[in-house]
């Protein structure tokens, strides 16, 4: 067995769908399939792992490698965000009805102006023609936000806000009541911190003040799981490296 | 000119917004039709805006290697990464589907290209940290102290070092004095999310017309 399978084959026992078994029970005409290909997945990582040591190279300093994988990362995530476009969006409710059955769905002819209508931002003279597409677009986006917002952001923290000190779904314990009472406290002192009609002195000052104390401990929450999201991508690549590309056994 | 300029994509805003605002409270069939066509063809738009996008990306770079500036060579890439992607999604028979190459180049180049510039980030914020968190005041030792309980309350180490009372504070924190504070945002958020939309309903907001003459 060359380097090449034992690599490959080691990775299959390494991952739980078994790429090589997979592969190896295929019909014979389905064995073109690229994922399923072993010489394909053992490209791919190799791919994956060089790119992974380009774009860690700017921990070093900004170099040209960096500059190759961060310019070849631009064109990959357009091109695959115009497929998705095209694939998922495009094709299925504008090209396909209208080529395939026109009469039936000339209507979606609207839609395509307006959408044709957003071409001419680039068009100096004509850019005021986009409005009617962006005025389509902002307003239905702006229609349907007055309901979600208000059921969402305002109703739903409400009534999770304003609940019985006692009784109720709270219960009876000293933790749940003096809970309760801190987030009524916070709420309140963080909605009086973000209220800028009257001057922030005094006892509304003071309350203010609060409110920052609050909002402290959300921006260290927020931070702390930002690092820790961070933290964990970065595991994530050592894995790959270590176990896949390596071909070390973890854990 | 000013009403085809001005006037009716105005009024278009009115009706399309107020149609999108009251179908919420109407849920008959025939309302309920004429809101998931308006969504779809509102899809369609954002798809086309996509085109928008491309020119002025592509457009950014073609005049980079007209003009040879320093590092021309990197636009080319773009170009080249770009078509190659969009070639693999159009002779790919499966799609979108895993099993094809366009599938394969996402897996192989995107993933983890995306997920380690993003985890390069672990390295930068650990320098911001120390910079931003020296604890000079009340408020910044408040912010570090609560950022390294919750990094040590939701990891096995952290119960190791301190008990298990480290995970009940952590999980304390995070459902009380900052979802305090995080609804507070949130309810500023949402009444100015609807004062806004109401401004661009009724024609008050209008900068998202942009230029072009009045």
């Amino acid at each position: 067995m060359d380097t090449f399978m034992a690599n490959t084959v080691l990775f299959a026992q390494l991952i739980p769908d078994r790429i090589t078994e997979i592969y190896a029970n295929l019909p014979a005409d389905q064995h073109i399939t690229w994922i399923y290909n072993p010489t394909m997945h053992w490209i791919g990582i190799w791919i994956a792992a060089l790119l992974t040591f380009a774009m860690y190279s700017f921990l070093y300093k900004d170099n040209v490698v960096y500059k190759f994988a961060e310019h070849l990362y631009v064109g990959i995530s357009v091109g695959y965000f115009i497929c998705i476009t095209w694939f998922n969006v495009m094709k299925p409710n504008l090209y396909d009805p209208l080529f395939t059955d026109f009469s039936y769905n000339k209507i979606l002819i609207i839609p395509a102006l307006f959408g044709v209508s957003m071409l001419f931002r680039l068009s100096r003279q004509y850019s005021w023609i986009s409005r009617y597409g962006l005025a389509y677009m902002v307003a239905s986006g702006a229609g349907l936000a007055i309901p979600a917002m208000i059921q969402a952001m305002i109703l739903r923290h409400m009534w999770s806000t304003f609940v019985p000190l006692w009784g109720g779904q709270t219960g009876y314990t000293f933790m749940s009541i003096f809970s309760s009472i801190v987030i009524i406290v916070g709420v309140l002192s963080v909605l009086i911190y973000f209220f800028f009609s009257l001057e922030h002195k005094g006892a509304i000052g003071k309350i203010s003040q609060v409110g920052i104390l609050y909002l402290m401990v959300t921006f260290g929450t927020a931070f702390g799981y930002t690092v820790m999201a961070r933290i964990s991508l970065l595991i994530g690549r050592m894995q790959f490296l270590l176990e896949q590309w390596m071909g070390r056994q973890l854990g | 000119m000013n009403l085809v300029k001005k006037q009716i994509p105005i009024t278009l805003a009115f009706f399309i917004g107020m149609f999108m605002w009251l179908q919420n409270y109407l849920p008959n069939h025939d309302v309920q039709e004429i809101y998931r066509t308006i969504n779809l063809w509102s899809l369609i738009i954002i798809g086309f805006t996509l085109i928008v996008g491309i020119y002025s990306l592509l457009n950014h770079h073609a005049q980079k290697i007209k003009r040879k500036t320093p590092q021309w060579g990197f636009s080319v890439v773009v170009y080249i990464a770009m078509f190659t992607m969009v070639g693999a999604g159009l002779i790919d028979s499966k799609h979108m589907e895993a099993g094809g190459p366009l599938m394969w180049l996402f897996d192989n180049m995107q993933v983890p290209m995306q997920s380690t510039m993003f985890s390069i980030l672990a390295f930068y914020i650990v320098s911001a940290a120390y910079r931003a968190f020296r604890a000079r005041t009340k408020e910044a030792t408040i912010l570090l102290v609560t950022a390294i309980v919750v990094m040590l309350g939701r990891v096995p180490i952290g119960e190791v070092m301190f008990g298990k009372g480290l995970p009940v504070f952590t999980e304390w924190l995070l459902a009380t004095p900052s979802m305090a504070a995080q609804r507070g945002i949130l309810l500023g958020v949402g009444l100015a999310a609807i004062a806004t939309a109401l401004r661009i309903i009724f024609g008050i907001e209008r900068t998202y017309m942009g230029g072009g003459g009045d």
